[in-house]
C-alpha cells in the first residue's frame, strides 16, 4: 500500500506497487456499487471539474458516475460549451475554474502533455482522462483491475494488443501498466500502425495475427480510428477486417481459457465479429462496470493528504 | 526503544470477553435478533470471538460481520488516503440489533463513520457498541455499552492490541513515544 500522489497524470511514472494500490483500493469500490445505497461521502463538499476538451461520451459519463458516487458536487465543461471556442487559452479556462474553488479537475484534451500542464499551473487535483495519443491511465487501470479479476493475477500472462497501437494512447497506459505488473506483451497489427520503435518499451511486435494470438491469456482489441487515420495507413477497412480482424475461426485457434477486452467503442464487423463481442469470452462489459470502481479509486486516492497511511486506533 | 507496559494479556482478554458475552445477552434476552460487526481491522477478530461466545451461550449461530469505515471518515483531505478493508455483512440488519464490536475506544470519530457506514445497508432497530479497551480522550458523545477494561492514557501514549494474528500471543500493551 502506497500513495502519496496528488494527481493522476499518467501510468508510465507510476510504480508496480502504486499501481496495485489503486487495484486493491478499487476492490473495495467496486463493492459498493453492488450494495442497495451505491453512494459513499468520501468527497463530500468537494466540486469536480470535468473539463473535456476532446469528445467523449463514455469516459465522461463513468467518471460522472464515480463522482457521484463519492458525493462530490460537479460541473461539466465541453469544448463546445466552453470559452476554448472563444480563442481562451487551456490555461486560462482552468484558472477561472480554480477560481471558482474547485478541487479536482478531470482533463480530457486532444494535445498530450494538456494534463501534465495543468498539474504544473494549479493547486487543485488533476486526473489525465486521456491527452493525445500519449495516455489514459484510468483506462489501463480499469482494464488492469479486469484482468486481474478475471485470471486471479496479472504476473506472467501473455496479453495481446492488436490494433491501432501507434495512435493509441490507450494501448500506451496499457504497456506501460501491464509491463510494470509482470505480464508479457504482445503487439499486433498493420506494420504501419504497429511499428517496432515500441520494442522499446519492453514488447514483441508481430504483424502475424495467428503468431499474436495463438498463446494469448488476454486479447485486447483496439478500435480503428478511422478518423484520426483517413485511410492513409492502410488500404481498406475491409482489407483490416480480413488481415486482422478477430473472428470466430481465428477465435478456435487461441487458447480455450482466453478472453477479450476493447475499450470501446466497438466497430462490430471491423475489428470484432459481432457475435465475439457478446459472447461469454468477452469482458467488453465488465470493463464498463469496473470503470466506475477504479475511478472512485483514483479519485479517493488523489484526494488524501500528506500523512501516514495507517490510521490510529479508536 | 518506547517504554511499554502489558494491561491484558492473553487469559484476561478471553476472560473480558466472556464477560462481554455474558452483558450482551444480560441486555438482549434471547439474542434472537442480535448480530455483530466488527470494524476493521482490530474489532474484526474480536467480534468473531465474541460471536462463537454468544453461540455458546444462546446454543445456536451468532451472525458476525466486518465494516470498513475509511469511505466515511471526516479526515480523509487531512491524511494520506487509507487502506481499505473488506466490508463483509452476510446478512440484513434491517430490524437487528447491531453490536458494533471495535479494538480500542479513543476520539469516538471511528464509531461516527462506522454508524453512519451501517446505515447504507440499512436499518438497524438498535446500535450498541462493544469495545475491548477504553482509553478516554473523546471528541464526540459516544459511549461504549460493552466495555472490556477502562484504560486512562495521555495522549502521548498509543494503546496496541493484539488479537487473533499468527505466531504471538494475544495482548494489549500501552507505550509511551
Amino acid at each position: 500500500m502506497s500513495w502519496n500522489r496528488q494527481h493522476l497524470l499518467d501510468i508510465e511514472s507510476l510504480t508496480a506497487d502504486e499501481i496495485v494500490t489503486v487495484l486493491d483500493t478499487a476492490r473495495a469500490f467496486k463493492a459498493v456499487g453492488e450494495r442497495a445505497i451505491k453512494k459513499v461521502p468520501a468527497l463530500r463538499g468537494r466540486t469536480v471539474v470535468n473539463l473535456f476538451v476532446e469528445p467523449s461520451t463514455r469516459t465522461r459519463t463513468s467518471f460522472e458516475l464515480s463522482e457521484q458516487r463519492l458525493s462530490a458536487d460537479i460541473i461539466n465543461f465541453t469544448a463546445e460549451a466552453s470559452s476554448l471556442k472563444k480563442g481562451e487559452t487551456l490555461k486560462d479556462t482552468a484558472k477561472n475554474l480554480e477560481a471558482l474553488n474547485i478541487d479536482f479537475i478531470i482533463i480530457r484534451h486532444s494535445a498530450a502533455g494538456a494534463a501534465h500542464f495543468l498539474s504544473r499551473v494549479l493547486n487543485a487535483h488533476v486526473i489525465n482522462a486521456g491527452d493525445g495519443a500519449h495516455e489514459h491511465p484510468t483506462q489501463a487501470l480499469l482494464d488492469a483491475f479486469t484482468i486481474r479479476e478475471r485470471k486471479g493475477k496479472i504476473e506472467g500472462l501473455n496479453v495481446t494488443i492488436l490494433g491501432d497501437i501507434l495512435f493509441s494512447r490507450v494501448a500506451r497506459s496499457n504497456i506501460w501498466a501491464l509491463t510494470k505488473l509482470g505480464a508479457k506483451v504482445t503487439l499486433c497489427g498493420p506494420a504501419t500502425l504497429v511499428p517496432r520503435t515500441f520494442e522499446a518499451m519492453g514488447c514483441r511486435v508481430t504483424h502475424h495475427l495467428d503468431d499474436a494470438i495463438r498463446d494469448a491469456d488476454i486479447i485486447h482489441l483496439l478500435r480503428i480510428q478511422h478518423e484520426r487515420q483517413r485511410q492513409t495507413m492502410f488500404p481498406s477497412l475491409n482489407e483490416y477486417t480480413q488481415l486482422f480482424g478477430l473472428n470466430k475461426a481465428r477465435l478456435a485457434q487461441t487458447k480455450p481459457d482466453a478472453l477479450i477486452m476493447h475499450p470501446g467503442p466497438v466497430n462490430r464487423g471491423v475489428e470484432i465479429d459481432s457475435d465475439i463481442a457478446d459472447s461469454a469470452r468477452s469482458l467488453i462489459l465488465e470493463q464498463v462496470t469496473n470503470g466506475i470502481a477504479v475511478r472512485m479509486a483514483v479519485l479517493f486516492l488523489v484526494n488524501g493528504g500528506k500523512g501516514p497511511q495507517e490510521i490510529a486506533a479508536g | 526503544m518506547p517504554e511499554s507496559a502489558i494491561v491484558l494479556n492473553a487469559a484476561a482478554i478471553q476472560r473480558a470477553l466472556t464477560r462481554i458475552a455474558h452483558e450482551i445477552t444480560e441486555r438482549n434476552e434471547g439474542g434472537g435478533d442480535v448480530v455483530l460487526v466488527g470494524i476493521q481491522r482490530g474489532g474484526v477478530p474480536l467480534a468473531e470471538r465474541l460471536a462463537t461466545l454468544l453461540a455458546g451461550i444462546w446454543g445456536g449461530a451468532v451472525s458476525s460481520g466486518s465494516l470498513d469505515v475509511s469511505m466515511h471518515r471526516d479526515d480523509l483531505d487531512q491524511r494520506a488516503a487509507p487502506k481499505i478493508h473488506p466490508t463483509v455483512i452476510p446478512f440484513d440488519v434491517t430490524g437487528k440489533t447491531v453490536v458494533l464490536v471495535d479494538d480500542v475506544l479513543f476520539s469516538g470519530r471511528t464509531i461516527r463513520a462506522a454508524m453512519d457506514a451501517l446505515n447504507d445497508f440499512g436499518r438497524p432497530k438498535k446500535i450498541q457498541l462493544a469495545v475491548l479497551i477504553d482509553r478516554g480522550h473523546r471528541e464526540l458523545p459516544v459511549k461504549a455499552d460493552f466495555v472490556g477494561k477502562n484504560v486512562p492514557t495521555s495522549l502521548a501514549e498509543k494503546v496496541r492490541v493484539r488479537v487473533g494474528e499468527a505466531g504471538v500471543e494475544d495482548e494489549v500493551v500501552v507505550e509511551r513515544k
